[in-house]
């Protein structure tokens, strides 16, 4: 069998967070700032399936599924809150909503 | 394998740079389902095969659709991208940059302190399945409630 170091496999996960980390940040597009979340998403993912390899245990990858399930229903609720933004707004700039009161 | 392994990593590094650089909300996308395809692959080498085919499935089809439907709905034209450009500027994105690459530079030195050489055994479909639905039945029950949840909170928000 092959063997890849452990830590590899979680230097990337921190990379791919702190890249969506930094979309977040830096992104004025409501769009782009759900797509980075993804991104944070996906590499929390990633490091439990690096886990899950590391000790070669299932419960990484249910983590895993578990993370899968709460991005779509996270996805699903923020698309429906940018369609009525854009709705009321018409925009998609975050600096819109600097008001609770709409 | 280990070939593959980082092939893909650099895959999904590039592609998520570029994700969070483009100004073009269609292009970004692509560039997000390819580097959540390369994830896909790490997940293969990492011997993980379930969760490799559910990242292609759900992740980069499913959800990424979604988000494909809604930006053909919201019709961002020309003058977003341009909007977009202007908003990209140095003084915005310096400090986020600088002050996430200090965080990650501490992750970083923690991580690479421990070395540990591990080889990649398979963990297939019938262990995550038994484990699922044996001691982790309750969060299985638990995701489904969060789905149907998800389900009326979308079909709320997004009714005229």
């Amino acid at each position: 069998m092959h063997s890849i170091p452990f830590e590899h496999g979680l230097i990337l996960a921190g990379v791919l967070f702190v890249l969506g980390l930094i979309g977040v940040l830096t992104r004025r597009n409501v769009v782009f700032v759900l797509m980075s979340l993804e991104i944070m998403l996906n590499a929390c993912g990633l490091a439990f399936v690096v886990s899950s390899a590391r000790w070669q245990h299932a419960d990484g990858q249910i983590m895993f599924l578990m993370i899968l399930t709460l991005a779509a229903a996270e996805v699903a609720v923020g698309l429906g809150l940018i369609i009525q933004m854009y709705r009321r707004y018409h925009t998609v700039d975050l600096n819109v909503l600097t008001q609770m009161k709409g | 394998m280990i070939l593959l392994f980082y092939l893909a990593a650099t895959v999904a590094l590039i592609s998520t740079v570029a994700v969070i650089l483009q100004s073009d909300v269609v292009h970004a996308l692509i560039y997000l389902i390819l580097s959540l395809l390369a994830v896909a692959v790490i997940f293969y080498t990492l011997g993980a095969p379930f969760a490799a085919m559910l990242e292609a499935i759900v992740y980069a089809g499913a959800i990424m659709v979604l988000f494909l439907f809604v930006i053909m709905m919201l019709n961002l034209g020309k003058r977003s991208r341009q909007q977009e450009k202007s908003w990209i500027q140095r003084r915005v994105w310096i400090g986020p940059v600088i002050l996430a690459g200090v965080l990650l530079a501490q992750l970083l030195n923690v991580l690479v302190q421990q070395g540990t050489d591990v080889a990649v055994v398979e963990v297939g479909v019938r262990a995550v399945g038994l484990s699922l639905f044996g001691p982790y039945v309750l969060a299985v029950e638990i995701a489904s409630i969060l789905l149907l949840a998800g389900l009326v909170g979308a079909y709320h928000l997004a009714k005229k």
